[in-house]
């Protein structure tokens, strides 16, 4: 296989063709031959973007950037200066409402980045996610041949050497969590893969999947040996219609060349793994509601204990992974522990996969060591704040801490997060500049909340409810100094009462805005004023 | 034969065809209902009947399992339906003046559909493409960076 530097894609649908993509392909290779790049970058033609107003497009990768329309005269200047000198041609670059819907999202951000650390991104955007031969080439299933060279104690064992952490959110030791499934007693078990990824900001799960979808079923497989599991489910989200896509093809593949079926790579391990797509609800991204809905039941969680790991899919033993810590397990079993050691904090090793996004100049996905602060974050990634000045931050998702620019240097680890009292969560980060209203933001938080609660517990149910409407008050200038005792009591009750995750992390955020800016929500009833103009006090 | 009838002889092959993709298991209901959704639009009540005939499952535990999950509807949706995604990371780039714009072009409120059945506006939680907010999604289209003014521009583009 032959590997390219850049890959350059260009739209042969009919409207395209018409309007000479043929000769604009033409021109790429002529050009491309010019400064001797035909070897570094690769030119295809691409059927289906759906209907678009600014055909022919021309999509570079890995920079994911969309130029349209794009003619023969234009073809020179773009060769030299993006793929020759590097320099993305910000001209012609496509008006992002003139892109079908099927391309218009191709890039998930807006401007470039600089260098990441990329472990489990690796290979996104690099090989074709269609192709397991692509995979096995960039040292795909490597790990899982390590890993059956060994006994699943072993594998175990390093992983938890390793020190990788759940990444769902919860940062959950992960080589415990699968010593507890290996040592459960059971007929059967089960591996799922948790790509219910609903948490507002985060779509780093997508992009792991439609980028990469083998490495999650090599991690599985690992999984599978390790825990003695011979099932598997994928639970993924139902709105991801492409990581949907790709994560069948990939499962067909790795059917097709026996690394799904029995005795896979000639070794007692058989595993067989299946594909759930979810129907539209938050919720299911918690365990046990998860595995609720894979038994075709409304998503309510559980109580717990028990736990999955003793008592999870049809009451069976069941390891639930988040794409992302799956992700981190072929690197691991193909560097070893010391090796991923060397990337994060002590306490917190390897990288975390963010999303950088609200008022900065440059937005999107990026992978950073752990440890990284939200300074460096901003400043570096970011390009720094778009308009004004950086206010608060929200970290992790809408059940994620509001934090204000005073705690933006401390660092991003699990540990180093908790004992600030911010949660990681996620890894979404969201940015606000001086215009965001903190009272607004809570309101649309906890109106989040109170739609997304499932319902089966009545702390959840009832107080996202009536903190939403204390927050709609005050944001219309009809608050009393009583609501912030009130919204103090409201996020106590969820915290301490609610059942599942949801009702816990949705008393953060009204717990941040009262300890961090109450003087700004004292303002909204005290003063009957909004000091960022956002609400309309009436 | 009349409308209604027909249209019950739909429902009944739908549903049919949707049992024999999926199998009989209680835990391809969820599946089903979906195959059913993209098929006739809406789980109608005689869906729920002939389902629960099918899967030997009350009809109540098929009632709540329609009514839980965001993407399946209980009841008729106009031809196109557009979400609007209100979470913050779109809300904060300006996502409430394009929701405004929205519901000014149309005229409708969220979860409503327009009276010529072309429209259903609903809004949404994330649809994780936030790099890009604001963001709206028109049927299966996605647009990103969507601004007040453009929104006549896309809507424009549906029949």
């Amino acid at each position: 296989m032959k590997t390219y530097r850049s890959m350059v894609l260009i739209s042969h649908d009919p409207a395209s063709i018409q309007l000479g993509a043929d000769a604009v392909q033409a021109a790429f290779l002529r050009e491309l031959a010019r400064f001797d790049l035909q070897d570094e970058v690769s030119v295809s033609l691409i059927e289906d973007i759906g209907k678009s107003f600014a055909s022919p497009l021309v999509i570079v990768y890995p920079e994911a950037v969309i130029y349209g329309r794009v003619t023969v005269e234009d073809v020179p200047h773009l060769v030299e200066e993006h793929l020759y000198k590097g320099r993305i041609v910000e001209e012609k670059v496509a008006p992002s409402h003139e892109l079908s819907g099927r391309v218009a999202w191709v890039s998930a951000r807006k401007g470039t980045l600089p260098a990441e650390t990329r472990i489990v991104l690796k290979n996104v955007g690099v090989i074709d996610p269609n192709s397991v031969e692509d995979y096995i080439a960039n040292d795909g299933y490597l790990g899982l041949g390590n890993a059956l060279g060994m006994t699943p104690e072993q594998v175990i064992a390093l992983i938890t050497a390793s020190g990788l952490q759940g990444r769902g959110g919860a940062g959950f030791p992960a080589g415990l969590k699968w010593g507890f499934v290996r040592q459960a007693r059971a007929d059967q078990k089960y591996v799922i893969c948790n790509a219910d990824e609903s948490e507002p900001g985060t779509f780093k799960d997508r992009v792991l999947i439609e980028g990469d979808p083998h490495q999650i079923i090599e991690a599985m497989l690992i999984a599978a040996y390790a825990v003695g599991a011979t099932e598997g489910y994928v639970y993924l989200r139902g709105e991801y219609q492409l990581a949907i896509q790709r994560m069948e093809t990939a499962i067909a593949h790795a059917r097709s060349v026996g690394l799904l079926g029995d005795n896979i790579l000639g070794s007692a391990l058989s595993f067989n793994l299946h594909l759930h797509t979810g129907a539209g609800a938050y919720i299911c991204g918690e365990e046990t509601a998860l595995i609720e809905s894979i038994e075709g039941k409304r998503g309510e969680p559980r109580s717990r204990p028990p736990y999955p790991t003793t008592e999870g899919l049809w009451g069976k033993p069941t390891l639930v992974n988040n794409v992302e810590t799956l992700a981190n397990i072929p690197p691991i079993l193909r560097h070893g522990a010391d090796w991923y050691r060397t990337y994060g904090t002590p306490s917190s090793p390897g990288t975390k996969v963010c999303t950088l996004l609200g008022n900065l100049n440059v937005t999107g996905l990026i992978e950073v060591p752990m440890g990284i602060t939200l300074r460096e974050m901003i400043s570096i990634y970011g390009k720094g704040i778009k308009d004004g000045h950086f206010k608060m931050a929200q970290t992790g998702g809408s059940g994620g801490s509001i934090i204000p620019a005073s705690l933006q240097d401390t660092p991003m680890d699990f540990a180093s997060f908790a004992r600030a009292g911010v949660v990681l969560g996620s890894g979404a980060l969201l940015i606000c500049n001086d215009s965001v209203c903190v009272v607004d933001l809570a309101r649309v938080l906890l109106n989040f909340f109170r739609k997304e609660s499932c319902g089966k517990c009545s702390p959840c149910r009832i107080c996202t409810q009536k903190a939403y409407e204390i927050l709609t008050d005050i944001s219309k200038g009809r608050g009393s100094m009583g609501d912030l005792d009130a919204l103090r009591e409201i996020s106590i009750q969820l915290n301490e009462l609610s059942n599942c995750g949801l009702g816990q992390t949705a008393a953060v955020p009204l717990r941040d805005t009262l300890t961090h800016f109450r003087d700004e929500v004292e303002a909204h009833i005290r003063l009957k004023v909004c000091p960022a103009g956002v609400c309309s006090m009436s | 034969m009349t409308d209604q009838a027909s249209a019950d002889e739909k429902t009944i092959s739908v549903v049919n065809e949707a049992v024999q993709q999926h199998g009989v298991s209680r835990s391809e209901l969820i599946p089903i209902l979906k195959t059913i959704m993209m098929r006739l639009g809406y789980i109608s009540p005689a869906v729920i009947l002939q389902l629960s005939h099918k899967l030997n499952l009350p009809s109540t535990e098929i009632t709540s399992v329609a009514t839980f999950y965001r993407m399946l509807s209980t009841s008729p949706r106009g031809k196109h339906v557009i979400q609007f995604c209100e979470s913050a990371p779109c809300h904060v780039v300006g996502g409430n003046l394009v929701w405004q714009a929205i519901t000014n072009t149309l005229g409708l409120q969220p979860g409503e559909t327009s009276a010529d059945n072309r429209w259903t506006l609903i809004t949404t939680s994330c649809l994780g493409v936030c790099g890009i907010g604001p963001v709206m999604m028109v049927d299966t289209d996605l647009y990103g960076n969507v601004k007040p003014e453009e929104v006549p521009l896309i809507l424009s583009r549906y029949d």
